[in-house]
């Protein structure tokens, strides 16, 4: 079997899971700052996948597609020392405030510009926006077909065949690449950083973040040509600047509000017996039970 | 035209709860704008559609009937999808924010550049004014839904680009038969001209669906335990209680990922959404993503060793104090209250 060229879609998003109480600013909107950025929680399940497939199908090579700000190079960075190959940052002011359809559209003709590829593997969903919509859009922009929480993704042979988890059960599809594959939390966790792959790939470093170290690797990247990571701008994809960021997202964000809780006049009592048979009479006597 | 437009799910010849909560929806967005009601019911062997369709207020039904079209696949669905709203140009179209749903929405949404908003908690009708492009658009789509991790509520719009698209989760809208008569009209799509042999390429050799066998959306009293309840032994005292109120056992995801109970019974933003009679909040702190399936039962009892727990402020009844001393109390309690 001839190796495969899997792309996987990752983002860097703030770690909403453990917002504390300063992570909101008065005006009610997030202060990005004081979140931790990580790895999609998701798209390490992705990544996972994408591995798996380059255990089971020698000569296979992965990449780390993501667009986001020079920061998400981290991403990169991390997928690299789990066992990816290579690693491309889309990234430019053009693209800031794209909704999910911008997003998809600028991630669909990188995947155009980078030319050739068997199977696009994305996260379900991202953590910050929730959307669960940029993988299903990034295929239907490149015109193939798309296979959702997935759990589990095997080639036998020229096909691809993937587990699916529904709300209500499994499902087991098999599909032929070019195909996108969106993949699940209940999929496999993704394995951790290799001490191999992280002392090879320790300096691996995209343009920008040259520029902006203090002293002369000029050598180092010469030599060693896998720790570039590619960069991309908008010059380098060909694009309709219409369909980007801003003016490119049909949605468009009308109000935010904090959530703010209204207390309620609530009966307060204690665990004594007293209390607690008083509730029990009054709720069977108002027929809420009973 | 320019009618609101609801994607109804179907497997084996019934219409999905989800989407009979959305032709509800939907029909009270339609009676606001003064349009139609309109659904299309993908599947096969839909002959009974009909009648499960129109008693909410469906003033067309569009119907694709084939066997290749059930179960349910992304492409061909999504071909006769677009093509009919290419024909139709509902303003609004809403799907369940369910696997399918949210599997077929985003594509659709790509294909036809018309924004979409996921798993949105409430609908409204709005204007708004851009300023900067000096614009007033009136009768707009308010889609609102958490955001950021449930931190904070986002209403979006899609002033230019049209359907405007939502999907929604089941049990946050009501359902509510409009009239059983209602007469609206079948019109039944040629699917030969909707779908090629290509949309066919995805097939599924295998599934294995099981009903749920937990009836908490359905329950009127729903006893909901936190990660506070400690113990798989504690919660176990919860099933007590639920048994002697006859009612069911919900959950927060704390306590689901712990392991104390399984996850059909998660209630909240990713879990299901309840409304009974009285919910008993269990060591369970109330963050907004829980609140969310929850906050609109009729009657909220927490009992929580916090007294400033967020649930609190959402209670009827608070009760300070450790889980596993109360709940015994009460089973107690309603026993001999109702002797
Ligand atoms: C995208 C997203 C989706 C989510 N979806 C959901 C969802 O659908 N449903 C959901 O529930 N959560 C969801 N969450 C998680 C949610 O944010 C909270 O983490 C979760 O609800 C907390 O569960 P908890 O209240 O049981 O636990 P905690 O927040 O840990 O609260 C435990 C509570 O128990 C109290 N307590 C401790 N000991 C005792 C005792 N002995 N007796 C009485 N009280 C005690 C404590 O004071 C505290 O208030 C989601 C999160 C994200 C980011
Ligand atoms: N900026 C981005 N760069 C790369 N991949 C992305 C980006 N945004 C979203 N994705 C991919 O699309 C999935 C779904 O994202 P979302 O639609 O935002 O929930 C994520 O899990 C990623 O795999």
């Amino acid at each position: 079997m001839k190796g495969l060229k899997v792309i996987v879609l990752a983002k860097q998003v703030p770690d909403t899971r453990n917002v504390g109480k300063d992570a909101m600013k008065a005006d009610g909107t997030v202060n990005r700052a004081v979140l931790p950025a990580i790895f999609n929680p998701e798209d390490l399940n992705a990544l996972e996948q994408a591995l798996r497939i380059k255990d089971q199908v020698p000569g296979t090579t992965v990449t780390i597609l993501t667009m986001g700000p020079g920061r998400a190079a981290e991403i990169i960075r991390e997928g690299l020392y789990r066992g990816a190959d290579d690693g491309i940052l889309l990234t430019d002011r053009a693209f800031a405030g794209s909704d999910t359809l911008a997003t998809s559209y600028a991630l669909a003709q990188t995947i155009k510009k980078i030319g050739e590829y068997d199977i696009i593997i994305a996260g379900r969903q991202a953590i910050d926006g929730d959307t669960a919509q940029v993988g299903p859009q990034v295929a239907q922009k490149l015109n193939i077909p798309q296979v959702t929480y997935a759990e589990e993704v095997t080639i036998e042979g020229e096909k691809v065949k993937i587990v699916r988890r529904l709300e209500n059960g499994v499902e087991t599809v098999v599909a032929k690449s070019p195909l996108a594959i969106t993949v699940t939390s209940s999929a496999p966790e993704c394995r951790s950083r290799n001490a191999k792959l992280l002392m090879k790939y320790k300096h691996a470093r995209t343009v920008s973040e040259l520029q902006n170290e203090t002293q002369d690797y000029t050598h180092l990247y010469n030599d060693r040509p896998y720790l570039t990571i590619q960069e991309y701008t908008v010059n380098d994809i060909e694009v309709d600047n219409e369909q980007l960021g801003l003016s490119g997202s049909p949605t468009k964000v009308k109000k935010i509000e904090n959530v703010v809780l209204q207390a309620k006049d609530a009966k307060k009592l204690s665990t004594s017996d007293e209390d607690i048979s008083e509730l029990m009479k009054e709720l069977v006597e108002s027929h809420v039970i009973g | 035209m320019n009618n609101v437009f609801v994607y109804c799910e179907v497997e084996g010849g019934k219409i999905a709860e989800v989407s009979q909560e959305l032709l509800t929806k939907g029909r009270s967005l339609a009676d606001e704008l003064n349009c139609k009601l309109e659904a299309v019911a993908i599947g096969s062997g839909l002959d009974n559609i009909g009648q499960q369709v129109f008693p909410y207020g469906v003033d067309v039904l569009h119907t694709a009937d084939d066997p290749r079209l059930e179960p349910f696949t992304t492409l061909p669905h999504t071909s006769i999808v677009v093509k009919l709203f290419e024909e139709t140009k509902p303003q609004i179209a809403l799907m369940g924010a369910t696997s399918i749903g949210r599997d077929l929405g985003p594509r659709v949404s790509s294909a036809l550049h018309s924004g979409l908003t996921a798993d949105c908690t409430s609908l409204v009708i709005g204007g708004h004014e851009d300023k900067k492009a000096k614009k007033v658009y009136e009768d707009l789509l308010y889609q609102i839904r958490p955001a950021f991790g449930g931190n904070i509520i986002a209403t979006i719009i899609n002033p230019d680009c049209r359907p405007q698209m939502a999907t929604v989760r089941e049990g946050v809208m009501k359902k509510e038969i409009r009239d059983v008569a209602y007469e609206g009209e079948l019109v039944k799509l040629d699917v030969a001209n909707y779908v090629s042999d290509e949309d066919f390429v995805v097939e599924i050799i295998e599934r294995h669906l099981e009903a749920s066998k937990v009836n908490i959306k359905g329950a009127p009293v729903v006893i909901g335990g936190g990660y506070g309840v400690g113990s798989k032994e504690t919660f176990d005292l919860l099933h007590e209680l639920a048994e002697v109120l006859g009612g069911e056992v919900g959950a927060s995801r704390a306590a689901v990922d712990a392991g104390w109970c399984d996850h059909e019974r998660q209630i909240g933003q990713t879990g299901v959404t309840v409304r009974p009679k009285l919910y008993i909040a269990c060591g369970i702190s109330g963050q907004v993503q829980h609140r969310a399936g929850m906050e609109e039962s009729a009657q909220i009892i927490s009992i929580n060793t916090d007294p400033d727990a967020p649930i609190n402020a959402i209670a009827d009844y608070v009760i300070t104090g450790d889980v596993a001393t109360v709940v015994p109390k009460m089973i107690k309690f309603y026993k001999q209250n109702t002797k």
